[in-house]
């Protein structure tokens, strides 16, 4: 059996004495999208920030193309293939598009020639048009994709995202949604934490709802459509 | 002391000297710089490494003169290095006032070992005499200008050029300004943080090392406190600047570098005592006017806290 990309087990992250994840398990496989959904507080940021090496966790594992990263900094854990897109993207505003983007070179593995950066140019032709602008003029939307071109560049085997849609008008939504599917197509292994719920269990393979620091249920793509299901997930039901 | 009693003390060589003192004091701005970006660490201590670089070239003044500069700067790089190894590294993350003061730390025991090492021959101070005579004078255009000067503007604007391409055209530059501008977001993209702080640390002792040799040429004497009061002057000149980026910082120094030779140069000498009063009296103002930093354009003050 082929390891998953992404593997997620009994991981357990404390605030203080604050119980912030409980003991959560989950998979990302090549090629997959997998959804974290779930209210403010739930845990899916502290999740992603855990694997990503960000907070110290508890106990559990997270292993990454079969080899245990728990406990590593985050940068090593960036060069070992993971990459985050995280929240409020955190572009560097007063340096070029194009140097933002190199930024993300610092993570890729093995030697890589001049055209490095042309897949992200292929996705997001916009980012080649501006490329020699200051970052800090994008549109929200163009900032949301330079974020992603970013992680991209890494050649990541696993994908992280917190929250791409957040703060984005609702046709520039459209676009972050049907890009994740196009990286998905792309062979990527994908988690993606976000709050537009629908969307997101429509799109993804599986999405795992958290609850006060636990999965409480996981839905299919066909659950999208289902109304009580959803609303049940959010409260509780 | 008139504004204009200032200006009409403006002689070529006073206006000579002064550029020369603001390249150095230009220099160490971006050795302190460099540091403060990556680690957001004022390092109290950088004065001790020119020191330890001025002992070097004085203990080894019989040594050909570029033999005892090479033995400068490899103390001072060594020392910058070591520096970051025993102390910087194990506070990374400390608060900022924790690493300011365990420079403060660090500043004084190096004095300390400096002034046990000096009063082996049972007096303080020893003279570095090896490099002394680039203190002279040469004549250009019939105003005397001291060789030093003319060495000092040249490396520290060769120095600028080097800086500005290395931070601007390589990889590693673009690691070591995203580490300054936002360490946490660098190292989640993957930029290895310990090689990017070690190499601005190498880097600052370079300077200090550039530093020491120019200081030492025109201050042969050379004591357990050499270069601690151009220390203290460069980090409020870097402060008014405007510390959270490098050219401003860098603006900074050379502006507090250059005024205090102006200032030096119009009073008279038996007032000289009053120097460093009429330059911090200049920095209070400043702060007042513009406590973002002088060179901090379009930017509140708001921001910086």
């Amino acid at each position: 059996m082929a390891e998953p990309a992404l593997a997620v087990r009994e991981l357990e992250v404390r605030y203080g004495s604050v119980p912030a994840v409980r003991g959560i398990s989950f998979e990302v496989g090549k090629a997959e999208i997998v959804g974290l959904i779930g209210p403010n507080g739930a845990g899916k940021s502290t999740t992603l920030h855990a694997i990503m090496g960000l907070v110290p966790s508890r106990s559990g594992s997270v292993s990454l193309e079969g080899s245990p990263i728990l406990g590593r900094a985050p940068e090593t854990i960036a060069n070992r293939g993971m990459a985050l897109v995280p929240e409020g993207r955190r572009i560097y505003a007063d340096f070029t598009v194009e140097e933002n983007l190199r930024l993300g070179l610092a993570a890729r593995r093995g030697r890589h020639g001049k055209n490095a950066l042309d897949g992200a140019y292929e996705l997001f032709p916009v980012l080649k048009e501006f490329r020699r602008r200051q970052a800090g003029v994008l549109s929200g939307g163009q900032q949301q994709q330079l974020a992603i071109g970013r992680a991209l560049v890494a050649q990541p085997d696993v994908l992280l995202l917190d929250e791409p849609s957040l703060g984005l008008a609702p046709s520039l939504v459209d676009d972050v949604f049907a890009v994740l599917a196009d990286i998905r197509e792309g062979g990527f292994a994908v988690l993606l934490v976000e709050q537009r719920a629908q969307r997101t269990v429509a799109l993804a393979d599986r999405t795992h709802v958290l609850s006060n620091g636990e999965i409480r249920l996981t839905l299919g793509p066909d659950d999208a459509g289902d109304t009580e299901k959803m609303v049940a997930a959010y409260f509780g039901g | 002391m008139s504004f204009v009693t200032l200006l009409a003390a403006l002689d070529a060589q006073t206006l000579a000297d002064s550029v020369g003192l603001g390249a150095i004091y230009a220099l160490m701005a971006i050795g302190i710089g460099l540091v403060f970006g990556v680690l957001r660490l004022v390092n109290f201590a950088y004065g001790q490494l020119i020191m330890a670089g001025a002992y070097t070239l004085a203990f080894t003044a019989h040594w050909r003169v570029a033999w005892s500069i090479v033995a400068c700067f490899v103390v001072v790089v060594a020392l910058s290095l070591v520096m970051d190894r025993a102390v910087f590294r194990p506070l990374r993350g400390a608060s900022p006032a924790v690493m300011l003061v365990a420079t403060f730390a660090i500043a004084f025991m190096l004095q300390a070992i400096a002034l046990l090492v000096d009063i082996r021959d049972n007096t303080i101070g020893e003279i570095a005499t090896s490099i002394a005579p680039l203190n002279q004078p040469t004549s250009i255009g019939g105003v005397d200008i001291r060789k030093i000067t003319i060495v000092a503007v040249a490396v520290t604007a060769v120095v600028l050029a080097l800086m500005a391409a290395l931070l601007l055209r390589t990889t590693l530059g673009l690691h070591m300004r995203a580490a300054a501008a936002d360490f946490g977001t660098a190292r989640l993209l993957g930029v290895r943080a310990n090689r990017v702080i070690a190499f601005a640390v190498f880097l600052s002792g370079l300077l200090a090392a550039i530093v020491a040799v120019m200081l030492t040429v025109q201050f042969p004497f050379v004591g357990p406190d050499f270069a601690l009061r151009d220390t203290i002057v460069v980090l409020v000149g870097v402060v008014v600047g405007g510390i959270d980026r490098l050219w401003t910082a860098t603006l900074g120094g050379f502006a507090i570098g250059f005024t205090t030779g102006i200032i030096n140069g119009a009073l008279p000498t038996e007032q000289t005592v009053f120097l460093p009063s009429a330059v911090f009296a200049l920095v209070i103002l400043v702060l007042l006017l513009r406590p973002g930093g002088l060179f901090a354009w379009g930017r509140t003050a708001t921001e910086r806290v």
